[in-house]
């Protein structure tokens, strides 16, 4: 059941995987940006995981929190961006406790503000070029009937396989744009997070 | 890494302290937002021009608050926008009943930041904000296939000159015409001999060898568009101003920056002054105003860029009008 117990243990354990990733996206974010993306996704995260979950009773209300407190800490893109994906998130959560539907269609409320605030397609070697892929398998594995925990695992594989797929992409939106042909041959630092994030919802709710 | 720092995580904040102390004539220091403002506060019926954006720039924004100029600067981690939140305790700081005037350098965090906090003010507090986006830069070739030419040098002589036009008593909508016939009327282009060590990232954004040099970047240490060959001071002016004159018809008078980037010795900046004046002139270019230093900076790279901007009479006349700011002073 993904109450408000099971957002804070995904949160805590996304904290903790950019944490312990935080050298390796600065080091993307240096070849093809500014060198900030690790460092700015840490202060956030750290920030969200030091949220109290007990004055959330419902899942909505932590989610919410959690984008505010990612669009006031983080700064540059990635604040507004991560932050609106939460914002939207918490929108279709009713209740104590969503339901699996509720979360499919709250990834992808999450995926429609990160394309409205951002203004990025799929293609364009951005963060969308994972969350729209595992948004897709999410949505299509639960209309099928499996479970959160199965639809979640392969959304994760659509993620992986979607940041994989920046590699070769020539960048078209945000700083690696700048950079034209030489934002070829390196994996994105926004669609690696994005990968991050849906492995750690994959590992954490059922 | 070899920096003078307290901490890498802390930069921002303990320069905050330094520029409070040091200024404190001139400016204070909301630490809390950290935002630089006039230590006066805005005269009632003025509207307030601010900006903001990643720290690592200095003296833009911050050292640009003050008499003539800004009214507040907003400064964000280094080289990452200011929030949402930071920007609108600005805002709402410095209103004074004639609007806010947001100047706002075309890259996508701060677009995405600035947007959010002019939605936040409106609903909040109902101040009238409005934005002019800078994006002079003239080596993003193709703004179809990207987030758009980047927002640099013209940034500085759009400050001096609105923030005159707002001290001068025009409203909102006329400072924005005039922010807008500058962004219209400017271009700038850049170039670097060295990276730069984003403290947090604690190693140079990237690495240059002896004798090449990067060509057409932005103020981020990132890199450029093409990787070529250093030349002489002579060659690097030709290669930055041609894009400039190719772009759009400069005949006639012009207010011209040559920047450093915060790593180039004033020496060699005022040899690349001589060179770009002398080509300048010699394809009907006036230069009738013009800054030779440290303005809008990438850390400790080396490097500069060219701004030049058509001059007319009113612009001229609020380039002219008495700013008393930490970064820049004329006449007051």
């Amino acid at each position: 059941m993904t109450d408000t117990a099971a957002v804070a243990t995904w949160l805590a354990d996304f904290a903790a995987l950019v944490h312990e990733n935080a050298n390796l996206l600065t080091d993307l974010d240096r070849q093809i940006g500014d060198a900030d993306h690790g460092s700015n996704m840490e202060r956030g995260m750290t920030a969200v995981a030091a949220l109290d979950p007990g004055q959330y009773p419902e899942p909505a209300a932590l989610l919410k929190a959690a984008g505010m407190t990612l669009v006031s800490t983080v700064g540059g893109a990635s604040g507004p961006l991560f932050g609106t994906f939460f914002l939207r998130l918490a929108t279709a959560a009713t209740g104590p406790d969503m339901s699996p539907a509720e979360f499919a269609a709250g990834l992808e409320a999450g995926l429609a503000g990160v394309v409205a605030r951002g203004k990025a397609s799929e293609g364009d070697k951005t963060m969308i070029d994972s969350l729209a892929p595992a948004v897709r398998a999410c949505q299509e594995a639960i209309a099928g009937g499996d479970s959160l925990a199965d639809a979640l695992h392969k959304a994760a594989e659509a993620a992986a396989a979607g940041r994989d797929a920046t590699v070769p992409l020539i960048a078209r939106k945000g700083r690696a744009s700048y950079l034209g042909e030489r934002s070829r041959g390196v994996q994105d630092p926004g669609a690696t997070s994005v990968a991050l994030l849906i492995e750690s919802a994959a590992r954490t709710l059922h | 890494m070899k920096k003078l720092i307290n901490d890498a995580g802390a930069v921002v904040r303990d320069s905050l302290l330094g520029v409070e102390a040091a200024h404190a004539d001139r400016v204070r220091v909301d630490h809390e937002h950290r935002v630089i403002l006039r230590r006066e506060p805005t005269r009632q019926g003025k509207v307030a021009v601010i900006s903001g954006g990643g720290s690592g720039h200095e003296p833009l924004h911050g050292g640009f608050v003050g008499i003539g100029m800004l009214d507040a600067a907003v400064c964000g981690e280094v080289f990452t926008s200011p929030t949402p939140d930071q920007i609108m305790a600005a805002t709402t700081a410095v209103d004074a009943g004639a609007g806010v005037l947001h100047v706002v350098k075309n890259y996508t965090g701060d677009i995405m930041n600035f947007e959010m906090a002019a939605e936040l003010a409106d609903a909040e507090s109902g101040v009238r904000v409005a934005a002019v986006v800078v994006d002079d830069d003239v080596a993003v070739q193709d703004s179809l296939y990207t987030a758009g030419r980047r927002g640099v040098g013209l940034t500085v002589l759009l400050e001096k000159i609105v923030g005159a036009a707002a001290e001068e008593g025009r409203d909102l909508d006329s400072c924005l015409k005039v922010a807008q016939q500058v962004v219209a009327t400017g271009r700038s282009m850049g170039m670097a001999l060295t990276s730069c060590t984003v403290p947090a990232a604690g190693k140079p954004t990237f690495d240059l060898g002896e004798g090449e040099m990067e060509l057409g970047i932005g103020i981020h240490g990132e890199p450029g568009r093409e990787r070529l060959p250093l030349g002489s001071a002579k060659e690097v002016a030709a290669q930055l101003v041609e894009p400039i004159l190719a772009d759009l018809d400069f005949a006639g008078d012009a207010i011209v920056m040559v920047n450093a980037m915060g790593g180039t010795p004033l020496i060699e900046l005022y040899i690349v002054y001589a060179e770009v004046k002398a080509l300048l002139e010699s394809r009907g270019v006036t230069i009738v105003r013009n800054l030779v230093g440290n303005y809008i900076t990438s850390l400790e790279m080396a490097g500069c860029s060219v701004t030049v901007l058509k001059a007319d009479d009113d612009l001229l006349k609020l380039w002219d009008a008495p700013v008393n700011t930490p970064g820049l002073r004329w006449g007051a």
